[in-house]
């Protein structure tokens, strides 16, 4: 059966398809995956094998009587542990949300569900997706399958391991700042953040509403294309959900980029940028250059002022959205209270963990009285200058080529003590997300401390297609084929 | 603008915020806030008078449901996760 | 003493008449147990998002039409971000910097005469659910059944000056709402809310003093007391020279008092910014005209056409158009039985009597216009007498009986075989000589007892003029 782990996902449900393999096989495939790798890597926090098995004879029998066509039917994948599932606990990876279960599906779940892919676990991540390391996880860090001593980013820190060490095949993000694209670049893996609106965010348990996407991780540009076109739809229970004109992104999967536009802004390759990872962006620019694509660099502006404008909205979001954490509903509630707002002011102070609270702060003076208009809506306006720089780069380019991180993984415990300079490692990513642009993150080989690096194609809104054929072209060119 | 964080201010965003921070967080948080209350500060150089700030995709418009009840009986389900609950009441410290 | 003069602006909150919640599918039905009209949305569960209902636009517009304001073309929903058990999400989906309708204005009639009562906004948001106090215990029982239940908030200026003004403009509200159908704007039943703003001045100065915000006020007449307790509260601290403080106070109309509603965890300081989850609205001047091509006829074009149309007296078209339920009723019986002044008759007279003894609003009126148009028909053709027609149109009242069908089953028909009248007549006269020999000594009122003695041996059921008729015919003869 270890067979299964050199596929594809698409592979192996074709395998399936053909009665050569059953889904149960591919499940049992990824529970031993899990079993010999995750006492050290960690990635996942909650699994109901009894359940996934239960699924994947269901699944089988709608596969066999050709109810169920997907491309990848009967895969198993991973879902970050900040997606709703009915009955089963969704924690953000937070003590205040220990002991709840969802009553209702998350939209993403229910379609991964209907084309047929086994749910086997839900994976760590920064408590509340409010990180760049899976380390604030309440269930313990997670660590880099590359090499465990190192991060595996975040906040899909768990659901890009997971792929990365074969214990599972497909995996589902989230990504507000970058989080499911730079713990890809991290662990070696493909994700991408779709346009804001592609995906359906009912379920999804928010932190900043209006970056948050829910994305598509797997071990190539192929798997993620296809489950990313599983996924998206127009959803009539999320009003910030868009009905596009067009989800069939497979047909973009062609190393076709003769004269394909391609930017690079170099104004944002100087400063705390690798010198390892500058040299994987030059690499990638060469490649693509040779299959006939015209890559130049420009110069985008604005790069001091993403930082903080990123900041100041997803904080300012995030204590709106996480006020409904308070003990009266589900969750933490404190054991000892005498009245109302101390049951509400201990419930939160300990379900909460140090980096939640410090955003939640932040957000909450961004936004109280008489600072508003100085940070919130300043915040606001630097994101329309910026949205409008970017229009401008569209208009002379296709898409964008940039490093996904400054640097490698980290070490564990290295970054959190210095929360600013790990604000600032978001640089590559956070504009993407103010922007409700696309990303796709592709592995572009490995730096001398032989950690993987991954290069971002950014495109303009609704513009996969260009992202795809880029990333796809650059796959296909390094495998050699 | 250069805000400092102090000790009022943090009491009072704890009680905007309902957190209530110890000792050592509330140094960490006036710290950490003030750093990057200063970083942030940075945006106060952009020229920004004639820009309409950027709340919503432009694409997000007039998204409406028809006014047709599509939900059943729910109470179990929304009980169902209180920390404390009586009957088909969920149970909070007394409000007056 | 000096002079002083009270200066009163409005925020009403009105309940909008949707079949389902501002942002979910759950039904907003009273009357359920608790928590049943719930959902992931209503209740803040972690990842659900609101989707609005596009009908409280729709009514939102229609009240911001009728009430003369300017409709903002693109609109969007505000966070107002607090902390309380009824409010699920802890912030409350609402409009702060772009309400959807601003700058309108009402006229209002008082004794003093007419005048406008300005409107600064209209804005849409969701109710909190409920809060029922345990007796015996030290807690509160959290029910979401109205949680996200529409609201409109409709805040005037400070442009009214007393008591009469604010119930004048409150009922003018009510009034232009009900017929618009966008509430039943019932105030004890908390379908229509104001609180009050109110400060003081002396008389002629142009500068506004301290306000403070009333709550908790449940009736028209709870309204009246607490704007002249505040007034008086307010000008003893003045006269006493210390300072009115701004905040929110309570009303007690029990103890016709008000405490302030103060608490060191109650910041006040909202924290509004746009929603993110909600989509940006955008009002077409097709959509606008559409909704002001659909304005049910208001009520002074409806007094007017009552004369006109009906030939009604302006008193009746007045008491007429006061309630939508009123008109409502009137015209539709008209359209049946084409007899407006008789129809008026019924719902000025008999209607408006039994609701007030049952201390019921006219939108609580359970008979069919089909069965007044039948009573009317039946004591027209004088099947039965006016009395019996009395009786008949209370069990009606009450049960929204068929009235043919009633009178046919209790028998109370009036006794029109004239043979079987007659025998009763002679039996009554023989019976009674001296009546009959005061009648022709000249007593002509003694006939009165005559007719009391056959009503009574009919039981009521024979038309008192026609007995008349034939004891006279008799009487004379004899």
């Amino acid at each position: 059966m270890s067979k299964i782990n050199e596929l594809s996902a698409t592979k192996v449900s074709e395998l399936i398809k053909n009665h050569e393999i059953t889904v149960e096989e591919a499940v049992l495939d990824s529970y031993s995956a899990i079993d010999a790798k995750d006492k050290e890597i960690n990635a996942f926090v909650h699994m109901e094998k009894e359940k996934a098995l239960e699924e994947a004879k269901s699944i089988q029998e709608k596969i066999d009587k050709g109810e169920i066509t997907s491309p990848l039917a009967g895969v198993p994948i991973a879902v970050k542990d900040n997606m709703c599932i009915v009955n089963e606990p969704a924690t953000c990876c937070s003590n205040i949300l220990k002991g709840y279960k969802s009553t209702y599906t998350a939209t993403a779940v229910d379609k991964v569900k209907d084309s047929g892919m086994v749910v086997v676990g839900k994976t760590n991540m920064d408590e509340f997706a409010m990180g760049s390391t899976t380390e604030t996880s309440c269930f313990g860090p997670c660590k880099n399958p590359v090499n465990t001593d190192r991060v595996p980013g975040g906040s899909s820190g768990g659901s890009c391991a997971a792929v990365a060490a074969g214990e599972v095949k497909l995996a589902l993000g989230s990504d507000t700042g970058g989080s499911i694209r730079q713990p890809s670049g991290y662990c070696g893996v493909v994700g991408i953040k779709p346009t804001y609106g592609t995906v359906s965010r009912s379920g999804l348990i928010a932190y900043g509403s209006s970056l948050d996407q829910i994305g598509p991780i797997a071990n190539d540009v192929t798997d993620c294309v296809k489950l990313l076109e599983v996924i998206s739809g127009k959803d009539n229970k999320d009003s910030t959900s868009i009905l596009r004109q067009d989800y069939d992104f497979s047909k973009y999967l062609t190393e076709d980029v003769k004269g394909l536009k391609i930017g690079i802004p170099a104004d944002y390759l100087s400063e705390g940028l690798d010198k390892d990872v500058y040299d994987k962006v030059m690499e990638v620019k060469d490649i693509l250059t040779d299959k006939g694509a015209v890559v130049e660099e420009f110069n985008l502006g604005l790069s001091e002022y993403i930082i903080p404008a990123y900041y100041i909205i997803a904080c300012a979001e995030a204590s709106s959205n996480l006020e409904r954490f308070d003990g009266v509903k589900y969750g933490y509630r404190t054991p000892d209270y005498e009245e109302l707002h101390e049951m509400y002011k201990k419930s939160r102070s300990e379900g909460f963990g140090s980096e939640v609270k410090r955003r939640i702060m932040l957000g909450s003076f961004v936004l109280s009285s008489g600072y508003y208009d100085a940070y919130y809506i300043k915040a606001l306006k630097t994101k329309a200058l910026l949205k409008k720089a970017y229009d401008d780069a569209f208009s002379k380019y296709d898409c964008i080529l940039s490093p996904v991180a400054p640097t490698t993984a980290p070490e564990i415990g290295k970054s959190l003590q210095d929360p600013l300079k790990m604000y600032l490692s978001d640089i590559y990513t956070v504009s993407v997300n103010l922007c409700y642009l696309p990303g796709i993150c592709v592995p572009a080989g490995l730096a001398s401390d032989n950690m993987p690096v991954g290069v971002q194609f950014i495109g303009n809104t609704f513009r996969e297609d260009n992202i795809i054929k880029a990333a796809y072209a650059l796959e296909k060119a390094r495998k050699g084929e | 603008m250069a805000v400092v964080i102090d000790d009022e201010m943090i009491d009072y965003v704890g009680i905007l915020a309902k957190l209530s921070l110890n000792e050592e967080e509330r140094e960490r948080a006036k710290h950490d806030m003030t750093e990057m209350l200063d970083y942030i500060d940075k945006l106060s150089e952009l020229d920004t008078d004639n820009v309409e700030p950027m709340s919503h995709l432009s694409e997000s418009v007039n998204v409406f449901r028809e006014d047709v009840i599509t939900n059943p009986d729910y109470h179990e389900e929304t009980l169902s996760n209180a920390p404390e609950r009586n009957e088909d009441y969920l149970v909070v410290p007394k409000t007056i | 003493m000096r002079d002083y003069e009270t200066v009163i602006g409005l925020e009403v909150h009105v309940e909008l008449a949707t079949k389902t919640k501002i942002f979910c599918g759950c039904s907003t039905k009273f009357g359920v147990k608790p928590n049943v009209n719930t959902c992931p949305v209503c209740t803040g569960m972690p990842g659900a998002l609101p989707v609005l209902n596009k009908q409280v636009v729709d009514y939102a517009i229609a009240v911001g039409l009728a009430t003369n304001c300017d409709i903002t073309r693109d609109c969007k929903f505000d966070r107002k971000n607090y902390f309380y058990p009824d409010n699920p999400q802890n912030y409350q989906i609402s409009q702060l910097y772009l309400p959807i309708c601003r700058n309108g204005h009402v006229e209002i009639e008082t004794k003093d005469g007419k005048k406008d009562v300005r409107i600064h906004e209209i804005h849409m948001e969701e109710d909190a659910g409920k809060l029922v106090h345990d007796e015996w215990e030290d807690t509160s029982n959290v029910d979401f059944n109205r949680s996200g239940v529409p609201l409109i908030e409709i805040v005037s200026e400070p442009d009214m000056r007393s008591a009469e003004e604010v119930i004048a403009y409150l009922d003018k509200l009510r009034m232009t709402i009900a017929y618009l159908g966008a509430s039943d704007c019932k105030l004890q039943e908390g379908s229509m809310r104001a609180d009050v703003n109110l400060s003081v001045r002396e008389k002629g100065s142009d500068k506004f003093g301290t306000r403070t915000e009333m709550k908790n006020l449940n009736s028209f007449k709870a309204i009246a007391r607490a704007i002249e307790g505040e007034r008086a509260r307010q000008i003893d601290l003045i006269e006493e020279g210390k300072e009115v403080v701004q905040e929110t106070r309570h009303w007690d109309d029990v103890k016709e008092s008000s405490y302030a509603m103060r608490s060191k965890e109650d910041a006040k300081d909202y924290r509004y910014f746009p929603d993110p989850d909600l989509a940006t609205i955008h009002i077409s001047e097709e959509w606008i005209e559409n909704i002001r091509a659909n304005q049910p006829e208001m009520a002074p074009e409806k007094k007017k056409r009552y004369m006109e149309e009906f030939g009604l007296p302006e008193y009746d078209a007045d008491i007429l158009t006061l309630e939508k339920k009123m008109a409502d009723m009137f015209e539709a019986t008209t359209a049946i039985c084409n007899k407006p002044k008789k129809v008026s008759n019924w719902l000025m007279v008999e209607t408006m009597r039994l609701l007030k003894e049952q201390s019921m609003d006219a939108a609580d009126i359970r008979f069919s216009p089909e069965n007044l148009a039948k009573l009317i028909e039946l004591a027209d053709k004088g099947t039965i007498n006016s009395s019996v027609a009395k009786e008949v149109f209370e069990v009606m009242f009450n049960d929204n009986i068929d009235p043919e069908a009633y009178v046919e089953e209790k028998g109370l028909a009036t006794v029109s075989d004239t043979g079987e009248l007659d025998a009763i007549i002679k039996k009554v006269i023989e019976e009674n000589p001296k009546s009959v020999e005061d009648y022709k000594a000249g007593k002509k009122k003694a006939i009165g007892f005559l007719v009391g003695q056959t009503m009574k041996a009919t039981q009521g059921k024979a038309a008192p003029n026609v007995v008349n008729q034939i004891l006279t015919k008799y009487l004379d003869e004899a």
